[in-house]
């Protein structure tokens, strides 16, 4: 169904068996389509965005159409120190939102734990020429030979794309920043940390407002954190927020300034049965999306994703079994810290499939109409440029099958995390460590 | 006479030399440094006079045209300059060629340039000619208007209210068919826009397209899905409602006026209560009574406490314009009794809007009405819990104290005054006392003598300098308003006794009260009872107080008579320049400097200001070495130098090498009127 049409566009000729190093900077941290899906941006653990463009179509070349190439690379953050606080800020990317297209220049938000910043990335195609003072060459002159003024010529010249840094939003965190989110009108953003949920007007970096505050006066009373937020795609003021411990909670802005207290509530029961010393904490959410349409919310916690209606707050519409296989590996999974991974989840452009990581370079995506789902890898071994991808399986219990792989071979250091779904099309992006893999629809 | 005869060659020369700056501008219009940019383009006018209006037509313009990219404060300062640019490019014949620049400027995504641009656009508009307007400008606003980006757009619906009056009657339909696309935009940025302008454009549109064309845009924004749209719709309505005849408003406006005083979201609500005075301005007194007053009392009974706190600002304001006749029963029974509500609200910032506005209300209703029911209020919230209210209640105790007097609050207000004055935050304490000389005032010399006296003394001795500072300035407001002899009775001696507190900060606390009295107590309190104090703390055995003494004494030294100068002052300012503290030593010099026109003084000739002043100084000062600054300087040149004779010779050597320098100078210059800085840059 799917093809891979680039990979690894960071270092194309780059051995997986780097050092370890170089790598460590390269792991890809978060991935977005902007709203018309012909920009692609990746930030990653050096702080690093790249901005991919999609390829025009041409006539010479037809089998291009749709291929990703790198638009634009900057240095978004820098590792910082806090001396006040004696402590590090690492310079990783940890979400890109871009922004509405307000002229021919484009907006992205960024944000490591503290800082959110917005980048405007431009195109310049003119360069000024003719100087009074200096020759083309850059001989000064005489100042004695001036006769007449020149005012200088614009000429076309190479395309240049810029990326600068329009504004930055700091020192309103006090713990680390995990979601970041435009808001409909255009004119707010919020960005949330594991505590507290901030609002900014896009054009006032010296104000914030703080609309959630989940921290109690007593920390030793803590019992759950914010873990993602996200604005509804329409309705201006609506938001929703997940939190450690397997709720989301819905707010309107309409009602209150403060938003602490909430207008919807949505959880499930949990089941006695299936209680065990893990249940909290592969209950607590990771990410969570709402569709497109602005009727559902999706939720990803560690083993599963669920569609929720916004209309129904006793139970998921819809819930899938990610990687059910593992709930008998916990106890390992809890040691070696990976059930604390933090799996995103992405819609299609219709709402009618979904897509979210798994380990072993697996990722799966769910179709809400058929009940079909599939396991996907992305890996360089196993898949040619334009090859098209085998569906993968995992052998559950019982004898093996020839295509099948068994749990305990599955790889826990390769998981894919972050994923996006192109707003309009089935061009998917697939990040897998330091590498980043397009798979589209095959057309024809 | 020579020139004139070669014109050729002169004008060449000449041509060089009025070039030469210009083309440095012009060539810096595209330095890489922001500050050079941004100096260029305020000089624009400058670039384009010397360029002449055609050239500036054709090759300047064109050239801006296409620097958008710049910096956001480069492109600011070129949308305000071409605001101003008409002459520059022949007059209103020619202004149409500035439209090209500023229609780019007006699309760049920083709001303020595109504002400035807009702004610009405006202005510039006023200097087309009709058929310029109808032939460039219209034009102009139709593509920002059906622009691709909203930017664009945005910027065009400020531009529709200053073409508008000036176009055909076909043109102005066109008109109103853009902004009423652009009311009904997909993105919000441009309903935003179109909504603040709504008012603006209502205002040049005829009464009954007004009616026709303006009523139900205003109603279509006002109940907008967008919260950020339906706000900004408030404001208009307030616009639109001052133009409407009285009859059509309640027909036109207040259905979508009410239905925003009672919108689900608060930032609406909000917003009604922040406009609620021009409202009511706006819709006239008849509507105020029936409408307003119900509204208002909504408001400030509203869930959200940030609609309570605009709407508690507003409070007194509203009353006050509210129509005569009926206003006292309308208070009295509408607005009184949320107003009691409102004093013991959960929050602190609608008690503290309410506490800055409430004593205004005693002026409105009157002595009787003020005791028995707001003085009450008045005193609920000089017991609050959030100093902030209170001292917004003392502050404006005022307007009580003309009504009513201050007697009747002054049993309640005192132990407010008192807990406020120990309050563990410094700025809380700050604050009352700045408000200390007008409580004085109002509370009269024995009341104040009796309850208040002991705090501002106890300020004196606060463990933060901020308050010890503001009390001895509050002591000098005190004894302007009591006069000297109630100094003299009540503060000098207790201010003179801090003198042999032992906490050295206590005894400066005395010299800085000294240096404030001494102008208000005057000459007899001064040389009688505060001098002797001062002279005897000389001998202080902490450095900062005796340097302290040597500038109060240079401070009260114009206070005092020429006698105790002479006898008192004089002799313990020379022992303190003898210290031993380097510090000490400077500024008995500096007192003794600073009275030159008091004391003759034996080595007037190191310290007077007239060898500071001398190029002789400058000269030395020129050879140094060291970094130190001026008065430094000065100390080590007299710790150097122990001896005054020596002083003498070595400055008469300096004499000698400078004025040989000078005169060299002189004659390399060739110059008569050579001075001294030029030495100084040469040296």
């Amino acid at each position: 169904m799917f093809t891979r049409i680039i990979r690894d566009p960071a270092s194309p000729t780059e051995e997986v068996s780097a050092l370890l190093c170089s790598v460590a900077a390269d792991i890809i941290s978060t991935v977005e389509f902007n709203s018309t899906g012909e920009l692609l941006a990746t930030g990653d653990k050096g702080g690093r965005v790249v901005v991919f463009q999609r390829e025009q179509e041409s006539k010479n070349q037809p089998h291009r159409r749709g291929e990703y190439n790198v638009y634009s690379t900057f240095q978004s953050h820098e590792p910082e120190f806090d001396y006040l606080k004696s402590l590090e800020i690492e310079e990783k990317i940890n979400k890109i939102r871009w922004l509405p297209q307000q002229n021919a220049a484009y907006f992205l938000l960024s944000t490591n734990d503290k800082t959110v910043k917005l980048w405007k990335i431009s195109e310049r195609d003119k360069r000024p020429e003719g100087y009074n003072l200096k020759d083309e060459d850059g001989r000064i002159r005489d100042p004695a030979t001036i006769t007449t003024l020149r005012v200088p010529v614009l000429q076309p010249m190479d395309l240049m794309v810029e990326a600068t840094p329009r504004r930055v939003f700091s020192n309103a965190h006090t713990y680390h920043i995990n979601s970041i989110s435009v808001n409909s009108d255009y004119e707010t953003f919020m960005s949330t940390d594991d505590l507290r949920i901030n609002l900014w007007n896009l054009e006032i970096t010296n104000r914030s407002f703080n609309i959630v505050d989940i921290k109690p006066a007593n920390m030793e009373e803590l019992t759950e954190v914010i873990t993602a937020a996200e604005f509804h795609p329409h309705q201006c003021n609506t938001f929703v927020y997940s939190s450690s411990k397997g709720s989301i909670r819905l707010c309107d802005m309409r009602a209150s300034a403060l938003c602490d207290n909430h207008s919807k509530f949505f959880e499930e029961p949990e089941d006695p049965s299936n209680r065990s010393f893990f249940s909290e904490i592969i209950s607590s959410i990771s990410d969570v999306k709402f569709s497109h349409s602005g009727r559902y919310l999706m939720t990803r916690d560690y083993l599963t994703v669920k569609v929720w209606d916004l209309n129904m707050e006793s139970k998921p519409l819809e819930t899938y079994q990610v990687h059910d296989y593992l709930r008998s590996k916990l106890c390992s999974l809890y040691e070696n810290d990976c059930i604390f991974d933090k799996f995103e989840c992405v819609w299609n452009g219709s709402d009618s499939v979904i897509m979210t990581g798994s380990y072993n370079n697996f990722f799966r995506m769910f179709d809400r109409n058929t009940k079909r789902d599939v396991t996907l890898e992305a890996s360089r071994e196993n898949s040619k440029p334009r090859a098209i991808l085998k569906p993968r399986k995992v052998c559950v219990g019982g004898k093996r099958r020839k295509d099948e792989i068994s749990v305990d071979s599955l790889d826990f250091s390769k998981k894919i995390i972050h994923t996006a779904w192109h707003p309009s099309e089935n061009i998917i992006a697939v990040a897998a460590t330091n590498n980043l893999y397009i798979f589209q629809d095959k057309v024809n | 006479g020579n020139r004139a005869a070669q014109p050729g060659t002169t004008q060449r020369a000449e041509g060089d030399d009025s070039l030469y700056p210009i083309a440095v501008l012009i060539d810096e219009l595209r330095n890489e440094d922001v500050q050079l940019r941004l100096n260029s383009i305020k000089k624009l006018s400058t670039i384009a006079l010397a360029l002449g209006v055609e050239r500036t037509r054709t090759e300047l313009l064109p050239f801006l045209t296409d620097t958008i990219y710049d910096e956001d404060e480069v492109l600011l300062a070129l949308a305000e300059q071409l605001g101003s640019f008409t002459v520059l490019v022949g007059g209103p014949e020619f202004v149409h060629c500035l439209l090209p620049p500023l229609e780019s400027l007006a699309t760049v995504e920083e709001t303020v340039v595109r504002d400035k641009a807009v702004e610009s656009l405006q202005k510039i508009s006023q200097e087309h000619s009709p058929v310029d307007l109808e032939v460039h400008f219209v034009p102009l606003v139709k593509r920002l208007a059906s622009g691709d980006w909203f930017t664009s757009r945005t910027s065009a619906c400020g531009l529709f209210s200053v073409c508008y009056p000036r176009v055909s009657s076909t043109v102005k339909a066109e008109i109103r068919q853009h902004f009423r696309t652009l009311c009904s935009d997909d993105t919000p940025m441009v309903r935003r826009a179109a909504s603040s302008k709504l008012g603006e454009f209502a205002k040049v549109l005829e009464l009954d397209y007004v009616k026709s064309d303006i009523i139900p845009l205003f109603t279509a924004l006002a109940s907008d899905e967008q919260d950020s749209v339906r706000l900004l719709a408030v404001e208009a309505g307030v616009s639109i409602a001052t133009l409407l005849p009285q009859e059509d408003l309640e027909d036109l406006v207040m259905p979508t006026l009410r239905q925003a005083a009672e919108d689900k979201s608060w930032r609406v609500r909000y917003m009604v209560a922040d406009k609620f005075s021009e409202l009511q301005k706006a819709v006239g007194p008849e509507i105020t009574k029936n409408d307003l007053v119900p509204a208002f009392q909504n408001l400030l009974k509203d869930c959200e406490a940030e609609v309570r706190t605009a709407a508690a600002n507003k409070v007194k304001v509203f009353c006050e314009s509210l129509p005569e006749d009926s206003r006292e029963t309308i208070i009295m029974t509408h607005i009184l009794p949320c107003v009691k509500e409102l004093v013991s609200d959960t929050n602190q910032h609608v008690k503290s809007a309410l506490a800055s506005v409430i004593m205004g209300l005693s002026t409105i209703l009157g002595k009787d009405n003020t005791v028995e029911h707001l003085l009450p209020l008045f005193l609920v919230q000089l017991k609050d819990e959030y100093p902030e209210v209170r001292l917004n209640i003392i502050s404006n105790l005022d307007c009580v104290n003309e009504v009513i007097g201050i007697r009747q609050l002054s049993q309640s207000l005192l132990p407010a005054i008192v807990e406020l004055a120990e309050d563990a935050k410094w700025r809380v304490r700050l604050a009352i006392i700045e408000y200390m000389p007008l409580l004085a005032g109002q509370l009269g010399v024995e009341f104040f003598d009796e309850k208040l006296n002991s705090l501002c003394m106890a300020w004196l001795i606060d463990h933060v300098y901020a308050i010890r500072e503001a009390a001895t300035c509050n002591l000098m407001k005190l004894v302007e308003k009591f006069g000297a002899e109630w100094a003299q009775n009540t503060i000098v001696p207790k201010v003179l006794g801090m003198a042999n507190d032992s906490n050295y900060l206590h005894r400066m606390t005395t010299l800085f009260c000294i240096n404030a009295l001494s102008e208000v107590c005057g000459q007899e309190i001064t040389t009688k009872h505060m001098l002797p104090v001062v002279l005897k703390m000389s001998t202080d055995q902490v450095a900062n107080v005796r340097f302290n003494v040597a500038r109060c004494l240079q401070k009260i030294g114009p206070v005092l008579d020429s006698s105790a100068l002479q006898a008192d002052v004089k002799p313990v300012l020379e022992k303190l320049a003898t210290d031993q503290d380097m510090d000490v030593k400077y500024f008995a010099l500096e007192a003794i400097s600073g009275m030159y026109p008091f004391i003759s003084l034996t080595f007037q000739h190191i310290s007077s200001q007239k060898h500071f002043n001398s190029p002789l100084y400058c000269f030395f000062f020129s050879f140094s070495p060291c970094c130190l600054g001026y008065r430094r300087l000065h100390c080590v040149i007299v710790k150097f130098f122990k001896h005054y004779l020596w002083m003498s010779c070595i400055y008469f050597i300096y004499s000698c090498i400078y004025l040989f320098i000078w005169s060299t100078c002189t004659f390399l210059k060739g110059s008569s009127d050579a001075h001294f800085p030029q030495v100084d840059m040469i040296l």
